[in-house]
């Protein structure tokens, strides 16, 4: 089973706390956080450090590449197929997001995969991820 | 820093607070209702259970599913004149959560009969949450998740770490389908096979149809009071031993692990308070929103190892009469109810009935003095509130 493309998910809508993810993101760069005080990276970014509470927090520019700690594909309702992941960037953190443009049937968990920003309607575009050569 | 547990500074709910009244609406569906007149329906059926009457009711608890605004518009439907109320909200969890935090204000002396309710008619009018201004929701609304898909990624990454196969979740279902066989009421009465669970349609990978809980119209309430409110009543005593509750998320993203639930901070937590461990456990119930959350919380619980689930739950050990840890003797989320997608309420009522001796015949389990019931609410891929309770008859 491929994946259509026919899905057309909703805009982000960006908070003043995230605004220069977005502005990177229409730029084809993904963000990340990274904590000046305990040195650890975070996504989804906030403001304040989920691990030590430090506000001393920095933007970081990912790779953009990873691998799929887990995946799974929806088969029924709206917009189905869809391919819901998580995918673990190698600076660090995990993130949610949708596998595209690929075979799905052939999505396995730690397979190599790079950001694929999918454009929106009215607003920037979404990190998603498709598969790269082992 | 370091922190002494309260029970043993001698602050513990156990045993100062009882179950007297429990109530499972019949219906699974109901279009020719409201919701608060479910609600209503309920805390009637659970005060005529108990022999209490609604001016008895000093504390009111409630979840998401109750309309208006954090009780207040449902006590005042209700015609409750309280002196707690507690809202707390953590998804089909909430109601297991509601009885320990009601044995809290009893034991503190802020109600003596407490009121939880939850109702709802899924099948009946649209029913869904917006992601509105949750601080995820820019970085994920547009995911497309779904219960499905959030579990179905515990599943695999479960499959992927432990070998956990198909045929092992399906056997939860098989289960669960052999004790909703003698539930009038439940909503899947006939008995499936591992191989009907392997041919229903695939919903999300690797969960399919029969691996998913009902949707269901219905609801259902409790009473939890004081010792002397419980030793007036022509009951049996069910008493509150032990509880725990905990909420766990991606928390930034940091060493994912969506093999482990919140329930391995809860679980813990109520044996430590009841001083009972997963062997003394005559009956559980085990929230079934999907098989995978069965196997999960089996074994953050302790009763078996972590990745052991698969073999634990397989060839019928969760069937009352055959198996080594009878579940959800009344079908469970599975094949009995899930009302308003919510089976925590109901995870307490069988337990209860359990062990009051009023399951069914064929379900009953012996003797059963010391039960569970465990619960994963809100999405256990993303973010779940856990809670854990440990009943006993005295």
């Amino acid at each position: 089973m491929t994946d259509s493309s026919s899905r057309k998910p909703p805009s982000p809508a960006p908070t003043p706390e995230n605004e220069p993810f977005w502005a990177a993101a229409a730029e084809g760069t993904l963000l990340i956080k990274r904590c000046r005080s305990c040195g650890n990276a975070h996504y989804y970014p906030r403001a304040i450090c989920p691990y030590c509470f430090s506000t001393d927090t920095a933007w970081q520019a990912s790779k953009g590449e990873g691998e799929i700690y887990s995946v799974s594909v929806m088969r029924r309702g709206a917009n189905a197929p869809y391919a819901l992941a998580y995918v673990t960037l190698d600076e660090g953190p995990s993130m949610l997001t949708n596998i595209t443009g690929c075979d799905f049937d052939a999505l396995r968990i730690g397979q190599r995969v790079a950001v694929r920003f999918l454009s929106t309607d009215a607003g920037p575009p979404l990190p998603m991820f498709a598969p790269i050569g082992d | 820093m370091q922190q002494v547990p309260l029970w043993k500074l001698g602050m513990t709910i156990r045993d100062r607070a009882y179950i007297a009244g429990a109530f499972e609406h019949p219906t699974r569906h109901a279009p020719d209702k409201s919701t608060p007149q479910l609600h209503a329906e309920c805390a009637a059926g659970a005060l005529a259970d108990s022999g209490l009457s609604l001016s008895d009711v000093d504390g009111y608890f409630c979840a998401g599913d109750a309309p208006g605004f954090g009780g207040m518009s449902m006590i005042d439907y209700l015609g409750l004149n309280v002196r707690h109320v507690d809202s707390t909200e953590t998804g089909g969890s909430s109601y297991i959560l509601h009885v320990s935090h009601a044995a809290q204000a009893i034991a503190a002396g802020k109600c003596s009969v407490a009121l939880i309710t939850l109702a709802g008619r899924p099948r009946s009018e649209p029913f869904g949450r917006t992601p509105g201004t949750a601080p995820e929701a820019p970085f994920e609304s547009w995911c497309g998740v779904t219960t499905h898909n959030s579990y179905g990624m515990c599943a695999a990454r479960h499959s992927h770490e432990y070998g956990t196969r198909p045929e092992q979740l399906a056997w939860i279902k098989v289960a669960a389908s052999t004790h909703a066989q003698h539930n009038p009421h439940a909503m899947l009465r006939d008995l499936v096979t591992v191989e009907d669970v392997l041919a229903s349609p695939m919903i999300s990978d690797p969960l399919r149809r029969l691996d998913c809980c009902v949707v269901s119209d219905g609801g259902g309430a409790l009473l939890v009071v004081a010792p002397e409110v419980a030793k007036s009543l022509d009951r049996p005593l069910v008493s509150v031993r032990g509880a725990g509750e905990a909420v766990k998320g991606p928390m930034g993203g940091r060493n994912l692990d969506l093999t482990t639930s919140a329930a391995a901070r809860s679980g813990p937590a109520a044996f430590e308070e009841a001083g009972v461990s997963p062997s003394d456990i005559k009956y559980a119930s085990i929230y079934d929103s999907f098989t995978i959350t069965v196997l999960i919380q089996l074994e953050d619980l302790g009763f078996c190892a972590k990745g052991e689930g698969g073999r634990f739950v397989a060839d019928g050990n969760l069937i009352s009469g055959a198996g080594r840890l009878p579940f959800n003797t009344d079908g469970g989320g599975l094949c009995n109810n899930h009302p308003t997608n919510r089976g925590g309420i109901t995870k307490v009522i069988e337990a209860v009935r359990q062990l009051r001796g009023e399951a069914h015949p064929a379900v009953q389990v012996a003797n059963c003095d010391l039960a569970l019931a465990t619960g994963i609410g809100g999405s256990l891929g993303t973010r779940h509130g856990a809670a854990t309770l440990i009943l006993e008859r005295q």
